[in-house]
């Protein structure tokens, strides 16, 4: 067994080569331990802030719908209860996610089965550009353009037709559900483009073409081929959407309306977990930060939850297909 | 021409940073502490930090801007992360002074002066007022609105324009019947305590049921995040009414309505009717007061914004800028003030509070 490389190879099999091997995974095994050190302290340090209301609040904190900070330094005498905030996070990336997924799927199918090799590069540059811009010029120009000119005109068009319906009724106010889960379907539509992209390029030319040979017509390939192979890849793309959207912060807090009680409408106002965090930390009090810091615990809570409800989903999937 | 080696381009960086380190130095260190150090005859020399409410952040800039042209010895520097975040680091200690929309509470001065030992001073250095701005079709000036009528709307007791309340108010106007969208705020804020503080004093359900305080539980309405927002939320929805900082509705040209002071004079909100407001009431020596019941010529919802200081703890060089920065402020800067659409402090009040600029670590 010979320790020399081949002639005219870079590689190197001499002694220096074989120490490095491991010190490389070790290297690696610390990037990623670090990453999982860096978010179990998180978790750690904010849930034992946040201790005092949650034991106060027990499971009222995630049931009740009333938050009454107080003003205290010392003590915990407000009260604090999620549900309102819950609601209005999972409302609103429910919107977008409803929103988003089927176009962004539609997008990627064009690029990668439709599109010319002329329009493809340009396509994509333009969709992922719509990722580059700040959420605070999405919130920005959603309030003084997008919900005025475009959502308030659609908004009356479904109420006019069905607002006998209790959760379609009305009014369309500049702010609601409706108009932040659609500027958040705006913001998570590069992220889900650009995954299910990879995935959908991802699936074996040889089974379009076997597809083809057999005489599918290319909606046919389309359906039975790219999206049955890309179902898993396009969950988990909608899974890295649906967290961006959860997480959502300066675009929701200006779109959603602040309202303070449990209004269950699309066109209702609402407010999210970190909308409500980033409009009230600022001047809270001692006792209202650590109530906000127990908000933030249950936000990365319902993340992960919603994150497994969808691993089960895809996986039922899966076996079913 | 010799050839561009990498060794010559190499070189390019350290020629550079040698010549610039060579350069002439900087004129005086504006951090200097003062101890051992000659100051310059008339000359300050220090280095200021300040944080707190964001409602009087555009005129202190420019007082800032303004007191060091003239003193090019000291630097001060006032970040606006709100006035609960001012004041937590005011205890603390971590800033020189603090600047909040509301007085500090007994609680909080308590935790200050046990954890520094020395009085906590507070220096009113403007007024704001809170203007009530409305969107009614038909409707361009001229609305006259009371604290019950105001605090009906905001239950959701009176909820269309045309309502008998808000036509008594205004006999001689046409008010459609169009629902009243009511707007509030749904991040904390000094505008917000201003309102509320007003709202509770005149109306007991509103003390009651939503209370006072930069954050409350509103029972309806819409909420806009900061001014921009509570003002889209007025300009967007027919019917619409909210409350905004004055400068802002100055500034934005919104409709605003009079409001019925203690002397049931309807007043518009303005510079003048403003700095009216605090003439006519009783402010304790600590100068943490609220402008309440009214009346005259003066606009009735108005509050003051406060620097916050102690007596104590300072270095010299330190106390004697600081001093030094909020005597010409009060004194010279009441033209900057108005310019921004600030209402400066009535000189009777100006009087009491450099009395209290004075106190700046007089402990030593």
């Amino acid at each position: 067994m010979s320790d020399q490389a081949p002639p005219g190879s870079t590689l190197r099999a001499t002694g220096r080569g074989r120490r490095a091997d491991p010190i490389f995974g070790y290297v690696l095994l610390t990037a990623g331990a670090a990453v999982l050190l860096i978010l179990g302290l998180m978790v750690v340090y904010t849930t034992t802030d946040a201790l005092p209301v949650l034991r106060r609040e027990g499971l009222g904190f995630l049931t009740g719908t009333t938050w009454d900070p107080g003003v205290s330094r010392s003590a915990i005498t407000g009260t604090y209860q999620a549900l309102v905030f819950i609601f209005g996070t999972l409302m609103s990336s429910a919107i977008a996610l409803v929103l988003a997924v089927p176009i962004a799927v539609g997008i990627a199918l064009y690029l990668t089965d439709i599109a010319g090799p002329r329009i493809r590069r340009p396509l994509i540059n333009l969709v992922e550009a719509l990722a580059a811009v700040p959420s605070v010029i999405y919130g920005l120009w959603g309030l003084h353009f997008f919900s005025p000119h475009v959502l308030k005109p659609v908004g009356d068009l479904i109420v006019g037709a069905f607002g006998f319906v209790p959760f379609l009724s009305g009014p369309v106010i500049n702010t609601s559900y409706f108009v932040a889960g659609n500027v958040l379907a705006i913001m998570i539509l590069p992220i889900i483009t650009a995954v299910a992209r990879e995935v959908f390029e991802q699936v074996p030319d040889g089974e379009r073409y076997a597809a083809y040979a057999l005489g599918a017509t290319r909606w046919e390939v389309i359906r039975h081929v790219v999206l049955h192979r890309g179902r898993p890849g396009v969950i988990g793309a909608s899974m890295i959407g649906l967290g961006r959207a959860l997480g959502e912060t300066i675009a929701v807090a200006m779109l959603i309306g602040g309202a303070q009680r449990l209004n269950v409408g699309l066109f209702d106002q609402g407010e999210s977990v970190a909308a409500k965090i980033v409009n009230t930390f600022q001047e809270a009090a001692p006792e209202n930060i650590l109530a906000l810091t127990a908000l933030g615990v249950v936000l990365f809570a319902v993340t992960v939850v919603v994150n497994l409800l969808a691993r089960v989903v895809a996986r039922r999937l899966e076996v079913a297909a | 021409m010799p050839r561009l080696t990498n060794r010559m381009l190499g070189l390019v960086p350290v020629l550079v940073l040698t010549l610039a380190a060579c350069g002439p130095g900087d004129a005086g260190d504006p951090t200097a502490q003062g101890d051992g150090v000659p100051a310059v005859a008339d000359g300050l020399s220090a280095g200021l930090t300040g944080a707190g409410a964001t409602f009087p952040d555009p005129v202190y800039q420019e007082w800032i801007g303004g007191f060091i042209a003239e003193q090019s010895g000291v630097s001060i520097t006032y970040e606006p992360i709100g006035s609960g975040g001012g004041v937590e680091q005011f205890i603390a200690r971590q800033t020189d002074f603090g600047g909040s929309d509301a007085f500090m509470t007994d609680e909080e001065i308590a935790a200050a002066e046990a954890a520094q030992g020395f009085e906590v001073l507070h220096i009113p250095t403007v007024f704001g007022a809170v203007a009530l701005a409305y969107n009614v079709p038909g409707v361009d000036a001229g609305l006259v609105l009371d604290a019950d009528t105001v605090a009906a709307i905001y239950l959701g007791d009176v909820t269309a324009w045309d309502d008998d309340a808000i036509a008594a108010l205004n006999p001689d106007v046409e008010l459609p019947d169009i629902p009243i969208i009511p707007a509030y705020r749904s991040d904390g804020s000094g505008t917000t305590s201003i309102f509320t503080t007003y709202m509770a004093n005149e109306s007991e359900e509103w003390a009651d049921a939503i209370g006072a305080g930069k954050e409350v539980s509103w029972p309806t309405g819409v909420g806009g995040q900061g001014n921009d927002g509570v003002a889209a939320a007025i300009a967007q929805n027919e019917g619409g009414l909210g409350y905004v900082e004055l400068s802002f509705a100055i500034e934005t040209g919104l409709a605003t309505a009079a409001v019925m002071n203690e002397d049931g004079k309807p007043v518009a909100p303005s510079l003048e009717s403003t700095a009216a407001a605090a003439d006519g009431i009783d402010i304790p020596d600590d100068l943490r007061f609220s402008i309440l019941d009214v009346g005259g010529d003066a606009y009735p919802i108005a509050g003051a914004t406060w620097v916050l200081a102690y007596t104590g703890g300072y270095d010299p060089a330190e106390a004697d800028a600081l001093r030094a920065f909020l005597t010409w402020a009060l004194e010279e800067g009441d033209g900057t003030a108005e310019d921004l659409l600030y209402a400066p402090i009535s000189d009777s009040l100006q009087e009491r509070a450099l009395a209290n600029v004075e106190r700046i670590n007089e402990e030593g």
